[in-house]
C-alpha cells in the first residue's frame, strides 16, 4: 500500500453541502492536482457536528488544524499553504472554541472545547462513515466478535441489564429487560427492528449518527439479534432522510462483505440479515406498533396493546424495537462492562444523552453529555449563552410531544427520575430554547397544527381532540377566547389522555397541560384584554375594534 | 421537472420498481415510492398497474389498499404537483426563529395556499414534517434542494434559481 503524507477531512453533512462543500471537495482535488500532490494526499468527507456556524470545514491531519468556514475559493491557498508550503494557512483557520470548564470532571475531546462525554457519538465526525477499514481501527465490530466468540446470549443481555441502559426514545424503559422479554417469549422466529423513524420537530441526534458512524447501528442490532435470537432485522428510516439511507445502504454492503452480517459471522453458526426499509412521511409512525404496521405495507395506524411487540410484533412474531441512540450505546457496554457505563450519568439514569439545542441561542448543534446536567448548564456552558438582548423565557423538551418547562425549573437535573419527580418528560431530547419575545399561546398553537396534521385518525380521541383542542387555542390566540374555554381544555386533555390509543393522542395534551399550569396568566390575558401580551398574535379585527 | 405520464411510462416505472423491491407486503410502500419519484405522483392507472402485476405474481393486494397507502403517507401525493414543490418546515424549532415570516412570504409571493399549484404548473407550495436541519432554520426544501437559515430577502434569489 503506499503511504500517504496527509489527509484532509472536509465535512460533507447536508448543511456543508447548502454552503457548497461539493464545490470545495471538487477545487481542493484540482488544487492537488495543479501542485502534484494527489498521491500523497487523501481526502475523506466527514460530517461536521460540532461547528454548525462555520461549516463547511476542512481539518488536515497529522496536525489536526481546522479550518473553516472554506470556501471553494479558498482551496488553492489552502493546499499551497499547507500542504505545499507547510504552514498553517492562517486565514482560513477556525476559531478557537472558548473553554468553559464548570463539568470539571469531563475528559476534554482533543480541541474539542468544552468537554463532552461521548459514547454514542464516539465516531461520529471522527472517521470516515463510509469506509468500514477506518471503522474498524476504531473498535468497531469489536463487540460483536467478543459477544459472538466468547458470550451466551444470556450473558449479553445480563450486562446490558446491569448497565441500566434505558430506550432514548422518550419512554425510558430498560433495554436489557425489552430484550429479556424477546428472549423468552414462545416462537422459533423473532425479529430486530431499529427505529430511526426520527419525526420528533427539533431532533436530528439520530440522523447525525446513521450519518455519521452507520456500522454502530448495524453492529449493535446484530448484537441485539444475537441476544434476543433473531436472524433477521429491519432498520426503519424515515423517507426524508435520504443522505443517511444512502450511508447505511453503503454501510450494510460493505458489512456483508467483510462477513460482520450474513452467514456464519466470526465462524460461529450465527447468521444475521438486516433489512433497510424507508418510511414515507408519517410522524406516527415513530411508534412501535404503527411502525410494524407501516413495515407490514400497511397504513402507519397503531395497535391496540396487548399484545406488546415483544410477544406480537413484526408479522406477528415476537419482535424488540430499540430507538437509533439507545443501540448506538451497546457496542461500547458490551466492550467496556456495565460498570463502566454506570460511571456516567445519575444511579436512576446511567450513561449519556445526547441533546439537540436550537433556538434563541449563541450555538446550535448536538452535545453529548452524561444525564442529569442541568437546562441553566446546557444553555451557559453548551448554548454559549443566550442570543444578546434574549431573555431565557421557556424550554421546550423533546420535541412536539416533550414538556414545556418554564425558566423558573432550569436547575432540575436532566435525568429521567428527576424530571418524573417534576411532572416533566424528557422526551427524545430536543432542547427549543425560548426568549421573552415566544407567546405561549402561538407556540402551543404552532405543536397542535401539527397534532391534528399527523394524527393518524384510527381513534376518536385523539382524531376529534387534537382538531378541537386546536380550534379552541386558536380562538384564544385571535383574542376571541373565552374563559370557559380553559376548562374544556382540561375536560378534553383529560380524555384524550386516558382514551387515547396511542403516545400521539396521549402526549398530544402535553403542550396545553403545560400552557396551562405555567403560563396561565398569560394565556388568560389574550381573553381578558383581547391583546397578545408579547405581540406575537394577530387578533381579529373586531376584537380590536371593541 | 416531470413530464405527463403516459401509460407506457407507467407500466415500466411499476415493472422497474417491482423488479427491485419484490412482491412482498413490505415492498409495497418502497414500490409507491419509487413512483411517486419516477412520476412526481402516483396516478390512478399505476395503482391499477400496480395490482395487476403484483397480483400476477401470485400475491394479493386490492387498489384500495394501495389507495389508503398513497393518501395515508406524506411523501406520497396522489394528485399530480408543478414542475417544482416547494416543502417548508412550519414545525415550533423553524417557527421560533422566523420560520412564520418565510411561511406567509412564499404564499404572498406565489400566491399560492398550502398544497396548491401555480396555473402555469411551475409551483407547488406544501408544508412538510420536521426534516432535521433545526440547527439552520428556518429551513425551505425545494425539489431536493436544501436551504437553511432563510431570510425573507432572500426568497427572490432562491426561487429565481428555478426555470
Amino acid at each position: 500500500m503506499k503511504t500517504k503524507r496527509a489527509m484532509m477531512l472536509v465535512s460533507t453533512d447536508p448543511e456543508s453541502m447548502r454552503l457548497g462543500a461539493s464545490d470545495l471537495l471538487k477545487s481542493l482535488k484540482e488544487a492537488l492536482e495543479a501542485y502534484q500532490l494527489q498521491d500523497e494526499v487523501d481526502i475523506a468527507e466527514i460530517q461536521d457536528i460540532e461547528r454548525t456556524n462555520i461549516l463547511p470545514i476542512v481539518v488536515v491531519y497529522p496536525e489536526a488544524t481546522v479550518y473553516g468556514p472554506v470556501k471553494p475559493g479558498d482551496a488553492r491557498y489552502l493546499v499551497e499553504e499547507h500542504l505545499y508550503k507547510g504552514r498553517v494557512a492562517e486565514d482560513l483557520l477556525a476559531p478557537p472554541k472558548q473553554l468553559t470548564g464548570q463539568i470539571g470532571s469531563l475528559r476534554a475531546h482533543r480541541g474539542y472545547n468544552p468537554a463532552e462525554q461521548r459514547i454514542v457519538l464516539e465516531r461520529a465526525g471522527r472517521i470516515d462513515p463510509e469506509n468500514i477499514e477506518d471503522v474498524i481501527a476504531h473498535n468497531g465490530y469489536e463487540a460483536l466478535g467478543k459477544v459472538l466468540t466468547e458470550m451466551t446470549p444470556e450473558q449479553v443481555i445480563d450486562v446490558v441489564e446491569k448497565s441500566g441502559l434505558q430506550g432514548r426514545g422518550g419512554a425510558g424503559f430498560l433495554t436489557g429487560r425489552k430484550w429479556k422479554f424477546v428472549r423468552m417469549a414462545k416462537g422459533e422466529k423473532k425479529y430486530v427492528i431499529c427505529n430511526a423513524d426520527e419525526s420528533e420537530p427539533g431532533t436530528f441526534k439520530d440522523r447525525i449518527v446513521l450519518e455519521g458512524d452507520p456500522h454502530v447501528i448495524l453492529e449493535a442490532v446484530a448484537i441485539a439479534g444475537y441476544a434476543v435470537g433473531a436472524d433477521e432485522g429491519y432498520v426503519y428510516i424515515r423517507g426524508e432522510y435520504g443522505h443517511a439511507y444512502r450511508r447505511l445502504q453503503h454501510a450494510i454492503e460493505q458489512a456483508e462483505e467483510f462477513g460482520f452480517l450474513g452467514r456464519n459471522i466470526f465462524n460461529t453458526n450465527f447468521n444475521f440479515h438486516i433489512h433497510l426499509h424507508a418510511g414515507a412521511g408519517a410522524y406516527v409512525c415513530g411508534e412501535e406498533t404503527a411502525l410494524i404496521e407501516s413495515i407490514e405495507g400497511k397504513r402507519g395506524e397503531p395497535r391496540p396493546r396487548p399484545p406488546y411487540p415483544v410477544t406480537r410484533g413484526l408479522w406477528n412474531r415476537p419482535t424488540t424495537v430499540n430507538n437509533v441512540e439507545t443501540l448506538a450505546n451497546i457496542p461500547a457496554i458490551l466492550r467496556n462492562g456495565a460498570e463502566w457505563y454506570r460511571s456516567f450519568g445519575t444511579p436512576s439514569s446511567p450513561g449519556t444523552k445526547v441533546y439537540t439545542i436550537m433556538g434563541n441561542v449563541n450555538f446550535s448543534g448536538v452535545i453529548e453529555v452524561p444525564m442529569g446536567i442541568t437546562l441553566r448548564e446546557v444553555i451557559n456552558i453548551y448554548a454559549k449563552g443566550m442570543k444578546p438582548g434574549s431573555v431565557l423565557k421557556l424550554a421546550q423538551t423533546g420535541g412536539s410531544s416533550g414538556s414545556i418547562i418554564p425558566a423558573s425549573l432550569r436547575d432540575v437535573p436532566m435525568d429521567f427520575e428527576s424530571f418524573r419527580k417534576a411532572g416533566v418528560s424528557l422526551g427524545s431530547g430536543a432542547l427549543l430554547i425560548c426568549d421573552q419575545h415566544t407567546c405561549i399561546v402561538d407556540l402551543v398553537k404552532v405543536l397542535l397544527q401539527f397534532f391534528r396534521f399527523e394524527s393518524c385518525g384510527k381513534c376518536t380521541p385523539c382524531r376529534v381532540g387534537t382538531q378541537r383542542s386546536y380550534e379552541i387555542v386558536d380562538r384564544i390566540s385571535k383574542g376571541q377566547g373565552k374563559l370557559e374555554d380553559l376548562d374544556t381544555l382540561q375536560t378534553l386533555i383529560a380524555e384524550m389522555e386516558r382514551a387515547s390509543n396511542c403516545g400521539l393522542g396521549q402526549t398530544a395534551t402535553v403542550p396545553i397541560r403545560d400552557m396551562l399550569r405555567h403560563f396561565r396568566t398569560e394565556v388568560e390575558a389574550h381573553i381578558r384584554t383581547g391583546s397578545c401580551p408579547t405581540g406575537v398574535c394577530e387578533m381579529a379585527f373586531e376584537k380590536m375594534e371593541s | 421537472m416531470y413530464a405527463p405520464a403516459v401509460e407506457r411510462e407507467i407500466k415500466e416505472v411499476v415493472q422497474e420498481a417491482i423488479e427491485k423491491h419484490g412482491c412482498g407486503r413490505d415492498a409495497f410502500i418502497p414500490i409507491l415510492s419509487e413512483i411517486n419519484h419516477a412520476l412526481g405522483y402516483i396516478p390512478a392507472e399505476a395503482i391499477r398497474e400496480v395490482k395487476a402485476q403484483i397480483n400476477q405474481d401470485g400475491s394479493f393486494v386490492s387498489q384500495g389498499q394501495l389507495y389508503g397507502l398513497a393518501s395515508f403517507y406524506d411523501m406520497l401525493s396522489t394528485q399530480p404537483r408543478g414542475r417544482h414543490v416547494i416543502k417548508f418546515c412550519e414545525n415550533a424549532p423553524c417557527h421560533v426563529v422566523g420560520g412564520k415570516a418565510i411561511w406567509d412570504a412564499l404564499r404572498e409571493t406565489l400566491e399560492l395556499e398550502n398544497g396548491a399549484t401555480t396555473s402555469d404548473n411551475k409551483w407547488t407550495l406544501v408544508t412538510t414534517s420536521c426534516i432535521g436541519l433545526c440547527s439552520v432554520g428556518p429551513v425551505v426544501l425545494i425539489d431536493d434542494d436544501m436551504y437553511g437559515n432563510v431570510t425573507v430577502e432572500q426568497l427572490p434569489e432562491i426561487l429565481g434559481q428555478y426555470e
